[in-house]
């Protein structure tokens, strides 16, 4: 079992919305620190704890803090639009250690120069923004948040938005867009945020994960953080373990940790292990040899996946992959925003197809026909959304390709027999 | 502005810094391919045809949206960009209504263009449909969804520069829809009919609402005597849909083209445009001398009535009670045509054409009816009078020029220049002050009332009184316009005295019922055709047209006289933004 924990500690003292018990804990002792050091300081200082975003795409955090430019006014905002399926940590961290959050985002908002602080919580959340809200005004009493916070002139307040439901709106530009009351539409790039997002002003978008990370790296030092988990991605991360294991639930462990340390963790595969995919379904389903993947970010790349949101879903033997298919390409459709037409058509018609396939009306032609739709996607699709579609069609396709061609076969076959 | 060098295909190519890779091929030559991309809009990068592969990024970039870099080595048309090119338009087709021969836009239809272009011969896609029920409860546009490609011209055209905001994009992914608010019809919506959405469309998705079946039936029918008229705006744009270049007149040839149709008689709006000036010259003068509400507003641009309707009530006292030009010349071929050709009034068919969509919907207003009947029975578009003629089987472009039909036909050079922004201003000027003054006006070109700027400003002197003139084009100009005035309105005062609004960016040359393509640029050259017009004719002021003159002393009276006010003044009504008949 792991031993260094920093969120799971936290969550275990079992009063989530205890703002002294928090503090007992040594809580708030990261941004008392901070508020010590000059701005440039600060941000200094998580650019040198190597800290990357647990967003899925693993920016460096100091580095997008050091970017924000210019503004009269300047805003953070923290990501928790979690809408990746088998992803759950941000909800995890939000329910067990609020303060965390609130701590991490007083400390960005610091070093960023924002008075103003959002916290964006899926639709699907509604007794997290409840909670959050009841957590903030603490903090607010507290002195921990508001005017003068911890005896300083420094000012910041947090206020909770509820979004309504759309995957594509985890992405920072369309979430600022839904933010500002728009249609939660992905925006170009550049500008970026930094120069101009919320209500045209720099802002700062981050998850939640990597917000309630940044407390630890002031509390205990930046040296400290980057000496745990591999040098390409240090610190601790949240894992969310789901599927066929035996104790599914979010799991903290030092980055670079394996699939085979989280899949005991979680008490084990339940019967036997087939695939398992990584990073939401935006990311590859692999087979039972990814046990020995190392889980960050440099070592998914090379193995052709993406850390993404550290999310880990188990498959065994009773899995159809076809199926598979079918709930994954669904997924797309149904959470495609509509704006570019390579994702709007595509996933609509390889969810056809899967759907097809999957409900015994398939044809062995549509696999390449689904291939070549990714490529036209990945091709010209203009977010990272209707790109990343080609990383679980193809890995399915690719590891998984003769059991959905027999599958098909076989329902041909059954098909004709009954005529 | 600095310019950058960059190569296009192996072209090399200098353009400012501030230039898109998609413009900078086009000055190369190269015609990238978009689905969405338009010169007037800004461009926002939705259909992923203009991909273009550029050295050192990686993947491929969205040419409409990226900027040029100095040394910058692009490629347009690799096998990889044909291919994925070929992909989108796949996807496109396969859920595309395969109804090309009777759509309405077939043969303009930059789908249709690009599925030619990139020789999509078959489908591997299983075809779908959406099945949605096409829109047709406004007076002014259809909306067909299930031809919608989503490319959001129409939503920003709509939005950013009309500002009515009437339809936006409702659902998600595939099942996303260009729709009112709340699934609402375009008939029972904010919109104004002004048509913008139309002319932008790349597809049959939005278009006029037709009436060239009606027409064709009423000129079939021997006992109906048809009566055209025909806008300022038309004859400068007329020509284009038979290869003639824009600006280019095709009145004379437009009257020969009528006739040649079989209708009966053909007058002219340009005439009452002139009266439209004498009447609302006299009005904004008696404003004047009585201290009435200022600033006097156009009223002319039906787009532009509804808008002020639904969104400025308030201000509606100072909108002109002045008819436009279409429904003044309606109510008189209702009333002193018929009376002076002892004609049935029930089978004079009133028919118009208009460079609009908007003024199909103002002939249905219940106060154009002071003939006791529809003063304008029937409007075609631009579009849909070109449809006749070459359904005629008419040589537009050799015909000769004709003449019109006397007594609501003549017309002077200020009545020409009402399709262009700022015409009717100037038109209005130029009687106002000699109305005013009992001068003659020697200089007559207000040369600052014109040209495709938003808001045109100026400070007239008429006979000692400074007359502060304000013209704005595009809805999203006037509502600027609107609300300074509605401000200044709740201050007690006002910067202006006469305001000429038009609803769309150019005035009616560029309408919603203009030959498309409807560019900015053609708008431009359009405009420059009516002031050509104007510059050649005997008369250039709207008060010296004879057959005016002569209609007041046999038949209205004086101008803003009980009869004129009976049959040439309106009223306006404060509309609710929605109508939930559901």
């Amino acid at each position: 079992m792991n031993d260094i924990q920093f969120v799971a500690r936290f969550a275990a003292l079992g009063k989530p919305l205890d703002i002294d018990a928090f503090a007992l804990s040594s809580g708030f002792s990261g941004l008392r620190k901070a508020l010590a050091m000059a701005p440039a300081e600060v941000v200094a200082e998580v650019k040198r704890s190597g800290l990357r975003g647990r967003g899925g795409a693993g920016f460096p955090t100091g580095l997008k803090w050091e970017s924000i430019v210019g503004g009269d006014e300047r805003y953070l905002v923290c990501n928790a639009d979690e809408g990746e399926p088998g992803t759950f940590k941000d909800r995890f961290v939000l329910e067990h250690a609020p303060f965390l959050v609130l701590e991490g985002m007083a400390i960005a908002a610091y070093a960023i120069g924002a008075r103003t602080g959002y916290i964006y919580v899926r639709g699907e959340y509604p007794q997290i923004v409840a909670s959050l809200s009841s957590a903030i005004a603490s903090a607010v009493k507290a002195g921990y948040l508001g005017e003068h916070i911890l005896g300083s002139d420094f000012a910041f307040g947090v206020e909770v938005r509820k979004g309504g439901g759309s995957y594509v709106v985890g992405d920072e530009t369309a979430l600022l867009n839904s933010l500002m009351g728009n249609r939660g539409y992905p925006f170009l790039k550049p500008p970026f945020p930094t120069e101009k997002g919320l209500w045209g002003k720099p802002t700062i978008v981050n998850n939640v994960e990597t917000l309630a990370y940044v407390p630890y790296i002031f509390a205990h030092g930046a040296d400290a953080f980057a000496s745990i988990g591999s040098p390409d991605s240090p610190g601790l991360k949240l894992f969310s373990v789901s599927g066929h294991v035996a104790h599914p639930g979010v799991y903290e462990f030092p980055m670079g940790s394996t699939v085979r340390d989280l899949e005991a963790a979680a008490g084990g595969a339940m019967g036997n292990l087939k695939a398992v995919q990584i990073g939401g379904t935006a990311g590859p389903v692999f087979d039972a040899a990814a046990l020995d993947y190392s889980l960050d970010f440099a070592s998914m790349r090379k193995a052709g996946g993406a850390l993404g949101s550290g999310a880990l879903v188990f498959m065994n033997t009773t899995v159809n992959m076809a199926q598979v298919l079918d709930v994954t390409m669904r997924f797309f459709a149904e959470e495609s925003c509509g704006q570019c037409f390579p994702c709007r058509y595509g996933t609509r018609q390889l969810a056809f197809m899967a759907n097809k396939i999957a409900s015994g009306q398939g044809k062995v032609e549509y696999l390449d026909l689904m291939r070549d739709t990714a490529r036209v996607m990945v091709g010209s699709s203009l977010c990272p959304f209707g790109q990343s579609i080609a990383l679980p069609l193809e890995s399915l396709l690719n590891g998984f390709g003769d059991e959905v061609v027999s599958f098909v076969k076989q329902q041909e076959f059954l098909k004709e027999a009954a005529v | 502005m600095k310019n950058v060098t960059l190569s296009v295909d192996g072209k090399k190519i200098t353009v400012p810094e501030c230039a898109t890779v998609f413009s900078a091929a086009e000055k190369a030559g190269i015609s990238i391919p978009t689905l969405c991309r338009h010169e007037d809009l800004e461009p926002k990068g939705a259909c992923g045809m203009c991909i273009v592969k550029i050295e050192g990024q990686p993947g491929f970039k969205r040419s409409c949206v990226t900027r040029v870099e100095e040394g910058m080595d692009v490629f347009t048309s690799t096998a990889a960009i044909r291919d994925i090119r070929r992909g989108i338009l796949e996807l496109i087709l396969a859920a595309h209504p395969a109804d090309c021969l009777q759509c309405i836009k077939h043969g303009k239809c930059e789908l249709q263009t690009l599925a030619e272009r990139f020789e999509i011969r078959d489908l591997r896609y299983d075809r779908y449909t959406r099945g949605l029920s096409v829109d047709r409860s406004s007076l002014g546009i259809v909306r067909d969804m299930n031809k919608c490609i989503g490319c959001g011209r129409c939503v920003q055209v709509c939005n950013e520069v009309q500002t009515v905001a009437s339809i936006f994009f409702h659902g998600r992914g595939s099942n996303t829809i260009v729709s009112p608010a709340c699934g609402t019809t375009m008939g029972d919506s904010v919109c104004v009919n002004c048509g913008q959405c139309v002319v932008y469309c790349p597809v049959g998705a939005l278009y006029e609402r037709e009436a060239v079946e009606e027409v064709w039936n009423a000129i079939d029918d021997p006992d109906k005597v048809v009566v055209a008229q025909i806008a300022p705006a038309v004859r400068a744009a007329i020509g284009e849909e038979f290869g003639m270049e824009p600006g280019e007149l095709g009145i004379g040839r437009l009257y020969s083209a009528l006739k040649a149709l079989g209708v009966d008689v053909v007058f002219d709006t340009n005439f009452s445009a002139d009266l439209t000036i004498v009447e609302e010259a006299t009005e904004f003068l008696g404003r004047l001398k009585k201290s009435d509400p200022f600033p006097l507003i156009t009223s002319c641009s039906p787009g532009w009535v509804k808008f002020g309707e639904t969104f400025y009530p308030d201000l509606l006292e100072n909108v002109s009670s002045c008819k436009s030009p279409q429904q003044m010349l309606g109510a008189l071929i209702k009333t002193h045509y018929v009376e002076s050709r002892g004609l049935d009034r029930d089978n004079v068919v009133s028919l118009s054409i208009m460079p609009c969509t908007a003024k199909k919907f103002e002939a249905t207003r219940p106060e154009m009816h002071s003939s006791d009947a529809r003063d304008v029975d029937y409007v075609l578009t631009t579009r849909e009078i070109a449809r006749m003629i070459r359904q005629a089987g008419i040589d537009f472009r050799n015909l000769p020029d004709g003449v019109p039909d006397p007594l609501l036909s003549c017309y002077s050079g200020a009545a020409t220049i009402f399709g262009a922004s700022g015409g009717v201003m100037e038109a209005a000027l130029r009687t106002a002050y000699e109305f005013a003054t009992g001068k003659t006006l020697e200089k007559v070109d207000f040369v600052d009332m014109r040209g495709m700027a938003g808001v045109k400003e100026a400070e007239i002197d008429v006979g000692g009184t400074p007359i502060k003139v304000a013209v704005t084009n595009g809805l999203g100009n006037a509502r600027k316009m609107l609300d300074r005035i509605a401000e200044e309105k709740r201050q007690g005062r006002s910067s202006y005295h006469f305001v000429e609004i038009m609803a769309c960016a150019g005035g009616c040359v560029g309408g919603g019922g203009q030959p498309i393509p409807n560019t900015l640029a053609r708008r431009a050259a359009r405009i420059e055709g009516l002031y050509r017009e104007d510059r050649d004719l005997p008369f250039r002021k709207s008060h010296e047209n004879p057959e005016v003159k002569a209609l007041y002393a046999e038949f209205l009276g004086s101008p803003g006289g009980e009869r004129a006010h009976k049959l040439l003044h309106t009223e306006y009504i404060p509309r609710e933004r929605y109508q939930f008949s559901g």
